[in-house]
């Protein structure tokens, strides 16, 4: 899944010379050809277990009351959970951003800070606190407290950009401020909001941990009791065919709804920034929004586990377990962070430097993977390498080869946004020097591309630390991470000793978002 | 600048050789494939190592999950031993004939009745099925009489199980043999009209507790487990036995067997005489696993109603056909 969509810097536009496209992008376009064939491996595995198990079993299995169950329930999930997630966002990026509130910027901050809490921890929180609440209620509940600042994120970068100059036009000509923000603001903020909501339907598609926890069923949590009950049989993967027609269905849904309408101003000049807006007596009141957010997704989570850690004690701390997997976790999220990267290198220049539609479609071949569910990775994984590529079966490379594909887009993201702030000339001094394309690409590119590097690397590792699905699948034996220990303590109902791992959890990704929060500001202009 | 990169580069390529150094360590001593409870088969694990000296990796999954990939790792599979909860998923690798015959002193440890006929595979613990049900809401007169009675229309939506667990399949499993097709096929679709649906026994167990349903189909040591710690999710609870030969007063076998591609035959054998002798019997008896011992002359936690009591029916472990189990289970819905 991308974080990233919504930070989506757009390339600065290079005019591409022919001559050097020849000269440094070939070795680049076969290397990103060969990631792009990597990428629509999953995909190509589907098709090819649905033609393998044969048109009428595949038929059997997917036409079947149980399916139908499930794409309610996904419905529901979807339709519950949305709406909810977007007025709250619009509501406190506005407070945030726009108003005169007091602590505006703390506020902000606490906003984005449930992303640190993985999702299947705050379902923990929930679920500990509150025995009995289970089912689309909590399940709608916690996807809203887990995946908001993803919604939040654009909204509010968006609210900081937009030109108060149609405003003030519009408030000139009589409109009351309500009826500036219906008529004038919302409509501006109409692609933050459709890819925000993108990001968290396909998050609320893919997540497994959560709902298996409160016990709400969707595709993914049912792909997985099948796969534990028959391994990787067909009726496992015609569900995630399913599952993946899902996403596609969520990602048309979004393209139709964003429509082709043109938002930027015309004309010469630059926006100034939008005087923040009097709330009068409302001022302190409106506290009461962020406040409540803060306390249900990140209040609920530290009351829980400080109330298992005191249970616990100390001796929780001093599982041997625990440094293993912490150790585990650091290598898997280092090595996936550092070969996602290079992975998504050739294809992150290609787009900047030669955009092109052949760069184009190689592109979006790397970018679809953030629409495709971690099980439908790893399931298409576990198949192939024991059937076709043994060796490579249950190794670290394979565990590393389902976070490449899977954290891609991500890492594409981040790559791009650096390479663009590059000069492109001080690469071709280099190499009208004498220096091969990659070696120029490796030491002038890179170095000056360290921010957005770094900012990709980050991103993927934060992903691969707190993976649970692909992991659980795909690991070698005697592998644990912090999610896998996790989730094997709460599965036998041992909420005291899984709690030092969710702390670690996230106490690990806690940097990554105050990255991503200083990122969505900065790249949309503060 | 360049040795930014090149350090960079450095660093990956130790870092993979680092991890890859680690994998394959990791090969060393044998390589089990465990479905059980990880508790559990860790307190054996490191019984055996201390006193062996051989190391035991462990790849944790569940009973069919780690049975059907042994079947398709087939002769390269990289497990030395599995060891599972419940019978079908030794039953499914056996058919696959990927079990090395057990030596006689090995399959003599146990009881005929807690091992197949075949000698392929053996067992070396039990669990009960039971009927777990809030006592705070049923008397014992209101309590089913069989768990077929479960699928009766005045049990709709007051009982639970986990169907999705390898546990709860074992049982479908034993009403299969015991009863035939038909009748497991109507039980279950009564099943998915009657019951909810719960994710493992124990949060099934949590669920009675909570008051969210009167009774669960679940094995008895999740109770006595949760007892013995915080009682925090089984105070509320009791125990309803089946007895009289009732399907529903199975006792699964979880077994131990020996792959023959194995390439650590001899510290294989070892580890699974280890599990079925004195000492891992022991482990039973004197842990917090609460499962059955089974050994020759081998006592279990005394907390237990004993095996002799329960009057469980007699099914031949290797007839129980996890697949037919999981198509019946997908078709009536529940999977």
């Amino acid at each position: 899944m991308t974080v990233s969509l919504s930070l989506d810097t757009p390339a600065l536009p290079v005019l591409p010379l022919r001559r050097q496209r020849h000269l440094a992008g070939r070795a680049t376009l076969l290397l990103a050809g060969a990631v792009s064939l990597c990428a629509l491996l999953p995909l190509g595995f589907i098709a090819w277990i649905a033609i393998e198990t044969g048109w009428q079993t595949a038929f059997a299995l997917i036409w079947r009351p149980r399916v139908g169950e499930l794409l309610v329930d996904t419905l529901l999930l979807e339709l519950c959970t949305l709406p909810p997630a977007i007025l709250l966002a619009v509501a406190l990026a506005w407070l945030t951003e726009r108003s005169d509130m007091p602590g505006a910027k703390f506020f902000s901050w606490l906003t984005v800070a449930p992303l640190a809490v993985p999702a299947f921890v705050q379902s923990y929180a929930w679920f500990s606190l509150l025995p009995r609440f289970h089912g689309l209620p909590a399940a709608v509940l916690v996807s809203v407290l887990a995946y908001l600042p993803f919604l939040y994120l654009p909204v509010a970068a968006q609210l900081r950009r937009i030109d108060p100059a149609l405003e003030h036009a519009a408030a000139s000509l009589g409109q009351s401020p309500s009826r500036v923000f219906m008529r004038v603001v919302l409509p501006q903020l109409r692609l933050a909001i459709c890819g925000g909501s993108l990001l968290v339907g396909l998050h609320l598609l893919a997540e497994y941990g959560l709902y298996a926890m409160i016990r709400f069923d969707t595709f993914t949590t049912a792909i997985i009791d099948q796969f534990q009950s028959s391994y990787n049989g067909p009726a496992a993967n015609m569900l995630a065919g399913v599952l993946v027609l899902n996403c596609f269905g969520l990602i048309g849904l979004e393209w139709v709804l964003r429509g082709n309408a043109r938002y930027a101003r015309l004309g010469s000049g630059a926006p100034r920034p939008a005087p923040p807006q009097g709330l009068g007596a409302w001022r302190v009141p409106a506290l009461a929004l962020p406040l409540a957010f803060a306390a249900l997704s990140l209040g609920v989570p530290m009351l829980t586990l400080s109330r298992w850690l005191m249970v616990a004690g100390d001796d929780v701390w001093r599982q041997d377990a625990l440094a293993a997997s912490l150790a585990g976790t650091l290598g898997y999220a280092g090595l996936g962070a550092l070969a996602t990267v290079a992975a998504a290198l050739p294809m992150a220049w290609l787009s900047v430097r030669a955009p092109g539609r052949a760069t184009r479609f190689l592109e979006s071949c790397h970018s679809y993977l953030g629409a495709l569910p971690g099980v439908v990775v790893a399931l298409a994984l576990v198949t192939v390498t024991v059937r076709i590529a043994l060796p490579l079966y249950q190794t670290v490379a394979t565990v590393i080869l389902a976070y490449i594909l899977m954290f891609l887009p991500r890492a594409l993201v981040g790559l791009r946004a650096g390479i663009a702030q590059v000069p492109v000339e001080l690469e071709r001094a280099a190499m009208s020097l004498g220096r091969s394309p990659a070696r120029a690409l490796l030491a002038v590119t890179l170095p000056l591309a360290a921010p957005g590097v770094a900012a990709a690397m980050a991103l993927v590792a934060m992903g691969v630390a707190t993976e649970l699905t692909a992991t659980l699948l795909l690991a070698p034996n005697g592998t644990s991470t912090l999610a896998t220990e996790f989730w094997a303590l709460t599965s036998e109902l041992d909420y005291a000793k899984a709690a030092p791992y969710a702390v670690l959890m996230i106490l690990l990704s806690l940097p990554m978002t105050a990255l991503l929060h200083a990122q969505a500001r900065k790249s949309l202009g503060s | 600048m360049r040795s930014y990169s090149s350090l960079a580069l450095r660093i990956g390529v130790l870092a993979i050789s680092l991890a890859a150094a680690g994998a394959v360590s990791a090969q060393d001593g044998i390589t089990v494939y465990n479905a059980q409870h990880a508790s559990l088969t860790q307190a054996w694990a490191d019984g055996f190592t201390k006193e062996t000296g051989i190391k035991v990796t462990i790849r944790k999954g569940s009973d069919t999950e780690l049975a059907n990939q042994i079947v398709q790792e087939g002769a390269s599979s990289p497990a030395d031993v599995f060891v599972t909860e419940n019978s079908p998923a030794m039953v499914l690798v056996e058919k696959a004939g990927l079990f090395e015959a057990l030596p006689k002193d090995i399959l003599d440890q146990v009881p005929a009745q807690f091992r197949p006929t075949s000698g392929r595979w053996t067992g070396v613990a039990a669990r009960s099925t039971v009927f777990a049900y809030d006592k705070r809401k049923l008397k014992e007169a209101d309590l089913p009489k069989s768990m077929l009675d479960l699928a009766d229309a005045k049990w709709k939506g007051r009982w639970a199980a986990s169907p999705s667990g390898a546990d709860f399949q074992a049982i479908v499993g034993a009403l299969l043999v015991l009863k035939g097709e038909k009748i497991t096929a109507d039980w279950l679709k009564a099943m998915k009209e009657n019951s909810s649906a719960y994710r493992g026994n124990s949060v099934a167990m949590k669920g009675v507790n909570a008051g969210e349903v009167e009774g669960a189909v679940i094995y008895h040591y999740y109770f006595f487990g949760d007892q013995a710690k915080t009682a925090e999710n089984s105070s509320n609870v009791s125990l309803h036995y089946f007895r009289n030969q009732d399907p529903g007063a199975f006792l699964s076998t979880s077994g131990a067997g020996v792959l023959e591609s194995s390439k650590h035959k001899k510290e294989a054998e070892a580890f699974v005489k280890w599990m079925g002798g004195k000492h891992g019997q022991a482990v039973l008896r004197d842990g917090d696993s609460f499962e059955y011992a089974i050994g020759n002359g081998e006592a279990s936690n005394p907390k237990l109603e004993p095996i002799a009591k329960l009057d469980a029916p007699k099914v031949e472990p290797s007839q129980l056909d996890s697949k037919k189990v999981t198509e019946l289970m997908t078709a009536a819905g529940l999977l």
